[in-house]
């Protein structure tokens, strides 16, 4: 079923792959890319799905595989950003949780707006980031290790905390509390273009992170210099790039979009389960490194990690329409991102090939 | 020495230590625009030590260092860059990653445009990088491949062109041709001599004394983190370079250990 994800090295056989091309041919440019590969698979992917499900192509199937996407793709983003930067965030999922959580239990105890809530979330979840970040550049431990703690810690809080506040495992409903509908609108609302179409409102989100980011990479000094701190970042640091400040940025940005995601939690149902979240950390990253970010940082794309998130939308739906276990899912993605990474490795040599 | 026009950087008598060992100690040099100052050496000589000194990594604790005659401390990196003088190392030079062009910009980027329309200057960066590259007589065939598809020495090419077009007086070079085969090396001494032809001062730091030979106008020796000499390149062969580099007697009592009785050849 993986068959046509193993096509991306195809084209390299047509071109001379001699250390010294005279000029940059156009199907050169394109196969440096380092989306290319999740494009193609995702190419395959919905050709698959489009071929052993009868109802996949139907507007209503694409507008909830374009809407599990987005939720994936909304963090896939930040996180491919600082995957980039050559660090990782496992605190993500669950963050997301903390998001929802605060927001919620911020208005529920006040009885304020919910927008006071939606608020106090946003300085909490970006002080989690700033906490990471700061972290890791006082200590240089490995960020691994860093947000390995802190995705325990915040397990641990979400459901403490929850308990000792709302005394359940979940948060109290605020979807009656003032200013709901108008923040359900922002975070969560429906979008109907002409009769049939319905876009959800994370849609937009996820597009609108996917162009900022790509702007941010490609387009600023900002972007050179995540590309630099995760490629190298003794040279970055020794041409004056400030290594610390362009990592904690990476964090927080991460952090910005895990309360955009929280937000979002929290207005579709108005109310917050305190044990979800985990292992939605592995999601993101999976979705940035089928995008074609290289564990080791310095290479990566935006893009790619956008459509790695819809690669995961489709498959997670598609195997709903085929009519499936579920179950297999997990197997599929498991297969996608080891395919993935292979040929990663692949670009990666052709990339370094030095001599 | 005769009388010679007034040199960019000067140390005299320059020392550091670290707690109780001295890693440096009585070292002086003079550099010149328009000329290069070899620092040979063997392993743990000092060279290193003397590179960070010089390049604003440490301070120095003994002696004086000055530029344009100004006694100077350098606090950082930063402040060295400032005062014109630029660094390569040999192995942190670059991202290899990334393109040539941002590479060439990294941390001086060039920008276009306003308020958030602010944005990289892409197309000016590219030529100017190409620009840069040829004068220094470095012809690449694309700005845009990743720098780590050039080879070693090209490598270092680079990152001498990207001082030479940031405004450096003087540069610093960390063993560039010591990772180098034959014809690399000499690439990148040809490129050295371009930089020297540019009116740069040059320190090359390198444990090679045929490579130093050939593009060296001043040669300081250190040995131990002392002074073992200094001599101008009318005083002293190749020869008695690498004599002296070599450790002198000891080189002629390794011949004589290894080759045993059979010297003659």
């Amino acid at each position: 079923m993986t068959a046509g994800t193993a096509a991306p090295p195809a084209p390299e056989t047509g071109r001379p792959s001699g250390p010294a091309p005279q000029r940059r041919a156009p199907a050169r440019v394109l196969l440096a890319r380092p989306e290319l590969g999740a494009v193609v698979g995702a190419v395959a992917v919905f050709a698959f799905f489009a071929l052993v499900a009868d109802s996949f192509l139907r507007p209503g199937s694409l507008s909830t595989v374009l809407y599990a996407a987005s939720t994936i793709g909304i963090m896939a983003v930040p996180v491919a950003l600082l995957m980039i930067g050559g660090e990782f965030d496992l605190s993500t999922g669950v963050m997301v949780t903390s998001s929802a959580l605060v927001s919620s239990m911020a208005s529920y105890q006040m009885t304020a707006n919910v927008w006071v809530g939606v608020g106090v979330s946003l300085l909490v979840t970006l002080a989690f980031g700033l906490f990471n970040g700061w972290l890791l550049v006082r200590t240089r431990l490995p960020s691994f290790i860093i947000t390995l703690g802190t995705f325990l810690m915040l397990t641990g809080l979400n459901l403490g905390a929850t308990k000792l506040i709302s005394g359940g495992v979940a948060t109290r409903s605020i979807s009656d509390m003032e200013g709901f509908p108008s923040a359900s609108a922002v975070f969560a609302s429906q979008l109907t273009l002409g009769d049939d179409v319905r876009v959800r409102v994370t849609v937009l989100w996820w597009l609108g992170l996917t162009a900022l980011a790509t702007w941010v990479l490609l387009r600023t000094r900002a972007g050179n210099w995540i590309f630099a701190v995760g490629g190298n970042g003794a040279a970055a640091r020794a041409v004056g790039v400030p290594v610390a400040r362009t990592k904690i940025g990476l964090y927080l940005g991460v952090a910005l979009c895990a309360w955009v995601s929280g937000q979002h939690l929290l207005f579709t149902y108005g109310v917050v389960q305190s044990g979800e979240g985990v292992g939605n950390e592995l999601i993101y990253i999976a979705a940035a490194v089928i995008g074609g970010c290289l564990l080791t940082g310095g290479y990566g794309s935006a893009v790619g990690s956008a459509v790695g998130a819809l690669i995961f939308g489709m498959t997670e739906k598609g195997i709903v329409y085929a009519q499936w276990d579920h179950d297999w899912f997990k197997f599929f993605l498991g297969a996608m991102l080891l395919l993935a990474t292979l040929l990663n490795a692949w670009i990666r040599r052709r990339a370094e090939a030095t001599r | 020495m005769t009388a010679a026009p007034e040199p960019v950087l000067a140390l005299d008598g320059v020392g550091k230590s670290y707690g109780t060992v001295r890693a440096l100690h009585g070292v002086s040099l003079t550099v010149t625009a328009g000329e290069v100052t070899c620092v040979l050496g063997d392993n743990g000589a000092g060279k290193s030590t003397l590179i960070k000194i010089i390049s604003g990594l440490h301070q120095h604790d003994g002696g004086t260092y000055r530029i344009d005659g100004e006694p100077v401390r350098l606090p950082s990196p930063r402040a060295a860059l400032d005062r014109g003088i630029a660094t390569v190392y040999q192995d942190l030079a670059v991202v290899p990653l990334m393109p040539v062009w941002r590479n060439f910009f990294l941390g001086s980027e060039l920008h276009t445009g306003r308020g958030p329309l602010r944005r990289l200057d892409a197309a000016r960066m590219r030529a100017t990088t190409r620009e840069a590259l040829a004068r220094m007589g470095i012809d690449l065939r694309d700005v845009d491949q990743p720098i780590g598809t050039l080879s070693g020495g090209e490598r270092q090419c680079v990152a001498i062109a990207r001082a030479v077009h940031f405004g450096a007086r003087v540069l610093v070079l960390d063993e560039p041709t010591a990772a180098l085969g034959v014809k690399q090396a000499g690439t990148v001494l040809r490129y050295v001599a371009a930089a020297r032809d540019e009116g740069l001062g040059v320190v090359l730091i390198t444990h090679n004394p045929h490579h130093a030979h050939l593009v060296g106008d001043r040669f300081v020796l250190l040995k131990r983190g002392a002074m073992a000499g200094s001599h101008a390149r009318a005083d002293i062969t190749l020869d008695e370079l690498t004599r002296q580099m070599a450790g002198g007697g000891e080189l002629d009592q390794l011949r004589h250990e290894l080759r045993g009785e059979a010297q003659s050849s």
